[in-house]
Parts: C-alpha cells; sequence; structure tokens
C-alpha cells in the first residue's frame, strides 16, 4: 500500500551518526562508511510511527519525512 | 522587428549574409583576439529589442521549437528552464555559466576570449527573456579580462536595459555545479546546496535563478536574430544546431573546434588533425563521460542519440585521445583520484565513496590488487547519493572504463601493463593546500 509519506536524507546534512538506522531497520541500512542507504523511500503505513521517531531523533536534523500534500504532519506529533 | 515568426529573419542587412556562414559561434579565423562591438555588429547584426510580455513568451516559444539544449553537459532543454524561471514569483537573475571547471576542457573560454558580445547578448537577452533586471557573467580567470573589458564597452554603448556584472568563478571542478555557482556569487563559496529548493524557483538571495552555460546564451543570441529554422538547418531533427567540442590527446592540432551536431566521432578527430599515434582509447563528453574504444566510437555520431549506443553522451563537448602506449586504467586512475579530491567535501557517500574508488583504481593500475566485487559495491554505494551529481559523474567514467579497458585489466591482474610511457595524457591539475 502506497501511503504518499516519503522519507529523505539530506546528504549535507547527514554524518552518518547512524541513529536512524537502528530505529527503522526495516528502511534504513548503513554503506561501508557508514552513511545511511534507504531502501525505499515510500514509507510503508505499519512503519510510519518509526519513520517519524527516527526523524526526531536525527541529532543533525538529516532525515526528513514528507507528508502527501493535504495530511497532516507527523502520525503522533510532539508537542512541547 | 519585435514580433518573430518561425523561420523569418528578424534582422536584414549586412548580417543576413553571415546567417548562413559556418562557424556560427567561433570565428573564421583564429588570432584576431576578442571581437569588439563594432566588430561582432559587423558580424551578427544588433540583437532584436523590445521587453513587452508578448516578446518574452514568443521568444521562449522559438527557443523551444530551435531545440536549443543546454551546453554544459546536462543537455536541458533551454526553453523549459526559461519558462521555468520567467513564472517565478519573485523577479529572477540570471547567471552565465562561464567557469569551465573541467581541466581538458577550453571550449566556453575560448568562446569568450574570441566573442564575449555574443555571449553578453545571450546574457541580456536571457535576462529580459524571464523578467530579470540583472545578468551576472561568471568567468574563468583566463578570460577574466576579455569579458570585464566587453561588459565595460557595452556600458559605454549604454546598449543594454540589464545590469550586467563581471565576476571570476572560482577554479573548482565542482564551481560550475549550479547551485555551487548560485552560492559562489552569493557567498563566496563554491559548493553545492541541498535541493529542494531548486534554484529556478530560489536561488541566488531566493529569487528564481537561470544558470545557463556561455554556448548556450551564445546560441540563444543567433537564435533571437535568425529564428529556429536556420538555427535547426544544422544538427539532427532531435539535436538541431552546432556545439563546441575541445579535442585533446594524441591528434595533431588539440583545440576547440565547431562541429554540427552529429558529426561522426572519428571525423571531430580530423578536425583536430586526425590521431597523431595510434589510439588505445577516446574518453568522451568529459571527466564525467564515457571511456570507448576509438574503433567502436568512431563511425558514432557526437550526439546524445548517438552516443547512446556506448552508453555516452557528448557531454560538456571533450573529446580526449589516448594513444596505444599509454595505460587507460593508469589514466583513469588518475582521473579518479582527481575527481575524488575535487569533491566538495560535503556528502559522507561522495568523500568516502570517491576516495575508496579511487583507491582501489590505483591498486589496480599499479597492479597491486583488484578486488571487482568490492569496486562494484562502492561504486553502487556512492552513486546517486550526494546533494549533486558529482558522485554519480565520476562513477559513470569509472564503470565505462571497467568496460572497455577489461583485456587490460587482466594483463595487470598477471603483472603486465601496455603502458610503455607514464600516464598523464589527461590534465589533472595540481591543487595548493586550500
Amino acid at each position: 500500500m502506497i501511503t504518499g509519506h516519503r522519507l529523505r536524507v539530506d546528504p549535507i546534512a547527514c554524518d552518518g551518526r547512524g541513529l536512524c538506522a537502528e530505529v527503522l531497520p526495516e528502511m534504513i541500512t548503513l554503506d561501508d562508511w557508514g552513511f545511511p542507504v534507504l531502501r525505499d523511500a515510500e514509507v510503508p503505513p505499519g512503519l510510519l510511527d518509526e519513520a517519524a521517531e527516527a526523524v526526531r531523533l536525527c541529532p543533525r536534523l538529516a532525515l526528513r519525512l514528507d507528508h502527501p500534500p493535504g495530511t497532516p504532519g507527523a502520525p503522533r506529533r510532539r508537542t512541547g | 522587428m519585435n514580433t518573430l515568426d518561425s523561420g523569418q529573419r528578424l534582422v536584414r542587412g549586412a548580417a543576413d549574409v553571415q546567417a548562413g556562414r559556418f562557424p556560427r559561434l567561433l570565428p573564421e579565423r583564429f588570432g584576431a583576439g576578442p571581437a569588439g562591438l563594432e566588430d561582432h555588429v559587423a558580424r551578427y547584426g544588433r540583437l532584436p529589442r523590445g521587453w513587452d510580455g508578448y516578446w518574452r513568451e514568443e521568444l521562449i516559444a522559438e527557443v523551444g521549437r530551435a531545440g536549443l539544449t543546454g551546453r554544459g553537459g546536462a543537455g536541458f532543454p533551454t526553453a523549459r528552464k526559461l519558462a521555468a524561471v520567467a513564472a517565478g514569483r519573485d523577479v529572477p537573475v540570471v547567471i552565465a555559466n562561464g567557469t569551465e571547471g573541467e581541466p581538458a576542457s577550453a571550449k566556453d573560454k575560448v568562446l569568450l576570449a574570441c566573442a564575449p558580445h555574443l555571449v553578453l547578448d545571450g546574457a541580456v537577452l536571457a535576462a529580459g527573456m524571464v523578467g530579470a533586471r540583472q545578468a551576472i557573467v561568471v568567468a574563468h580567470d583566463a578570460v577574466r579580462e576579455v569579458v570585464h573589458g566587453a561588459a565595460a564597452e557595452r556600458r559605454r554603448a549604454r546598449l543594454d536595459q540589464v545590469k550586467v556584472k563581471v565576476m571570476t568563478g572560482a577554479d573548482r571542478f565542482v564551481g560550475g555545479e549550479a547551485s555551487a555557482l548560485v552560492n559562489w556569487v552569493a557567498h563566496g563559496v563554491p559548493l553545492p546546496t541541498a535541493s529542494p529548493p531548486r534554484i529556478f524557483e530560489s536561488g541566488l538571495h531566493g529569487r528564481p535563478t537561470l544558470v545557463q552555460n556561455v554556448e548556450t546564451l551564445a546560441h540563444l543570441a543567433l537564435i533571437a536574430r535568425w529564428g529556429a529554422r536556420w538555427f535547426r538547418s544544422l544538427g539532427t531533427p532531435a539535436e538541431p544546431g552546432s556545439m563546441l567540442v575541445t579535442v585533446v590527446g594524441a591528434v595533431r592540432q588539440p583545440g576547440v573546434r565547431e562541429v554540427e551536431i552529429g558529426t561522426p566521432v572519428g571525423d571531430v578527430l580530423g578536425l583536430a588533425g586526425g590521431p597523431a599515434a595510434p589510439l588505445g582509447a577516446l574518453l568522451i563528453g568529459g571527466y564525467f563521460g564515457t571511456w570507448a574504444d576509438p574503433a567502436v566510437a568512431g563511425p558514432l555520431p557526437l550526439s546524445a542519440e548517438g552516443l547512446l549506443a556506448i552508453g555516452g553522451s557528448p557531454g560538456a563537448g571533450l573529446v580526449a585521445a589516448l594513444p596505444a602506449d599509454v595505460c587507460g586504467l593508469a589514466e583513469t586512475a588518475r582521473v579518479a583520484r582527481y575527481l575524488a579530491d575535487e569533491s566538495a567535501g560535503q556528502c559522507g557517500p561522495c568523500v568516502f565513496g570517491l576516495g575508496s574508488i579511487a583507491g582501489a583504481l590505483a591498486d589496480l593500475a599499479t597492479g597491486r590488487s583488484y578486488e571487482p566485487a568490492r569496486l562494484r559495491r562502492w561504486m553502487a554505494q556512492a552513486e546517486g547519493r550526494g546533494a549533486c551529481h558529482h558522485p554519480d559523474g565520476a562513477v559513470r567514467m569509472v564503470r565505462s572504463a571497467l568496460a572497455v579497458f577489461g583485456e587490460e585489466i587482466d594483463r595487470h591482474a598477471q603483472g603486465w601493463c601496455c603502458g610503455r610511457r607514464p600516464a598523464g595524457v589527461l590534465p589533472v591539475p595540481l591543487r595548493g593546500t586550500p
């Protein structure tokens, strides 16, 4: 099923800390130098929470989750 | 004179006679120095004027009918870029890209050195077409004075309705990449930036920005004068017009030539005096280009369509001839090291990937070791993973080398090498410590 929620890495901001691959191993592996490789940009519905968590945990703010137009932001928005 | 009818020449007079002549961009005789404004107008006629909205749209449509594509390497349709920038919400800005950071290429420098006014015509025209008030020409240091001189001559003659600013480019390979060029103009830092936003939406100081190669702008200046039908009278139906090429390496008269798109690669070598020695390989397109067997590539048309057969493209118009007594693997290793060192250093997969690939190629070239599976994995991991296309271009060049120099790889595995002379045909600038 296509959710339209897409992950992307800003390769300039990314420093290869690797937290994203630990939180979201289903979608993200690391290359030979420790930088994230997305298996697929499209986030399946069952992994939306994990994807949002990986985005939140990235210390370099290099991981982004783009939502399809017309949908609210992250599925579980943290405020405050 | 402000309206444009496809196929109808806009300017009649002395310049009309010139319209049929070839070369279009380069002087008929070299050595005369840069064409001054008077000589330029005598050869090409004046640039058609008129900046109303109708004229803009008509001219962009005419460029579309001409089928002009970018001559900086990517070959993007110029009319689509013009239309995208013209549709922007803010007042756009035009940047003419004459940085030519490709070490083996000289076509933009030669064009700017010989016909600076043709490029400035194009830059001013493009600014008018997208509604910009300023055109910034970024030229390689080697031609800085000529371009400054030409811009000053135009200011004195009160020729242009837009402001023309001339800057010197950063002499770096990646400095000509469009977002790096915008960054250089804005902040003096020649590094690519993350996309989105795309620069045609938000580039220099947040404005919609048109970055066009200087040769593209020169063609644009002629399409505005003589129309699409004239432009299409050379080249192939899919890729009309002429293009500048730089022919280097083992040819008798290396240098810049103007050729009809679709001219067979072998004929392009012929225009440069023909091979000066038996050839082992050709590098076509540039350092992001494709290595090819001269016997295979010789009959192919120098066009995107024609070079598809070898997975190549005309790129930025480089044709480099490697003599048979120089090892192609050693040459590839040099270029790969250069490209790795020229990484802007921002994206991990580019920094580490190209570095690893260059190291593996050096080991292969010197016969130290070769692990093809590992090299293939590294290429796959570097490709498509930078903010710009630097790693992709480098990987493309290396892939073609591994395909073309297959026999040589086997020889190296047995401790032999075809090289009778040290590699060093392709120029690789040495960088001082920054």
